[in-house]
């Protein structure tokens, strides 16, 4: 078990919750998503309660958070787009706080389960599909057919676009989730040969030195990563919020 | 002084000071090749993941519409051949190519019927 880099991902109940024959039980998953949510909330709660004119540390790194996130919406999606500001911003510190969270030895990453990242990607798809329906009616579907196509082409040009557009909610939740299971599965595999050199004398302790330096090295690199990939799923709800706001061309 | 001393130690601090400047230039040269790889390879996932969801939705459309319609095999090699396509678009615009075609029709004017199918704008602002 110590040497098994799937295990980190496995679901395990802590109590169970049976509603109308399906499965509702408060899992290791569930536990940390609470955290997670409790953590970024703490977080923001206690860092902007001093409110002073001259940020302290904690506040202005809450502070850039909020600029930074703000930033990218109103440069991708104008200044129209701040409405869905509460909406990116929380994803963006979920996404962040789950990786970060992901990282400390022995907790569960969130974020390398497809489903989690799949409903996160489900939830932005919907809200630009709904949203912009809403908005334009029926002119939201001018998404799917670009200008300046030859009358013949029109209806595969749509077909590619609409196949184009369902696509969109996979790559997003599958970037974010291969990129933590990926990040993990290698940390694990590099430390495991750790334990196992260092358990063959002298000369394997010595041996170990190398995918020690290596794990380090890796460790650095996911936090990157995490920081990374929360970056880019709002960069790219921001790109989708967009097509709702201005479907047209 | 003898002019030949004079030229010899001009030569010397001419030779000091490009040494200097190539290994600051041979440090800049390394430093971005390292971030280029992990950038290279941070697209290259990027541009992976675009792919494969393009085919992936493309080739899922035509299995059920095979089974729902009895078409089959027609709906899943008609919608996988488009779900390739949509993957390339998807790539081509991840990529930020088909941004670049946009300004430069933008630069043209509003040139007549640009016939390269799939020339989406949507990124326009207004």
């Amino acid at each position: 078990m110590a040497n098994d880099p799937i295990h980190q991902f496995q679901i395990s109940t802590i109590f169970p919750v049976e509603i109308g024959g399906l499965d509702f039980s408060f899992t290791n998953s569930s536990l940390f998503m609470v955290a997670t949510v409790a953590v970024s909330t703490l977080f923001l709660v206690l860092a902007t309660s001093g409110r002073g004119l001259v940020p302290t540390r904690w506040q202005s790194v809450a502070e850039m958070s909020y600029e930074f996130v703000a930033s990218t919406l109103r440069s991708s999606a104008g200044s129209e787009g701040m409405r869905f500001f509460p909406f990116v911003f929380s994803l963006f510190m979920f996404v962040l706080m789950a990786n970060l969270i992901g990282m400390f030895p022995y907790f569960f990453t969130v974020t390398s389960h497809l489903i989690v990242t799949f409903a996160l990607a489900m939830a932005v798809i919907l809200t630009v599909v709904i949203y912009g329906i809403g908005k334009h009616g029926f002119g939201f579907f001018k998404l799917f057919v670009p200008e300046g196509v030859p009358a013949i082409l029109v209806p595969l040009v749509t077909l590619i676009e609409v196949i184009s557009f369902l696509s969109r909610p996979i790559s997003l939740s599958v970037r974010l989730f291969a990129n933590m299971l990926a990040g993990h599965i290698t940390l694990k595999v590099f430390a495991g040969f750790v334990v196992s050199l260092g358990g063959m004398g002298a000369l394997g302790i010595g041996g170990a030195i190398l995918p020690l330096a290596m794990t380090l090295g890796l460790t650095a690199l996911e936090f990157l990563v995490a920081f990374l990939q929360a970056y880019v799923f709002t960069v790219l709800t921001c790109m989708y919020l967009n097509d709702a706001l201005h479907p047209g061309h | 002084m003898d002019p030949k001393d004079i030229l010899s130690e001009r030569r010397e601090q001419l030779n000091r000071s490009l040494d200097e400047r190539r290994r600051a230039d041979e440090e800049v040269e390394r430093k971005k090749a390292r971030t280029s790889d992990a950038q290279g390879f941070a697209q290259a996932m990027r541009l992976s993941t675009e792919f494969i969801a393009g085919v992936l939705v493309g080739g899922g459309i035509g299995w059920f519409a095979d089974q729902f319609l009895g078409t089959s095999p027609w709906g899943l090699i008609v919608f996988l051949l488009l779900g390739f396509v949509a993957g390339v678009l998807n790539v081509l615009r991840s990529a930020g190519l088909m941004a670049e075609h946009k300004i430069r029709n933008a630069d043209k004017g509003h040139a007549d019927g640009t016939a390269d199918d799939a020339d989406d704008t949507r990124r326009d602002e207004d």
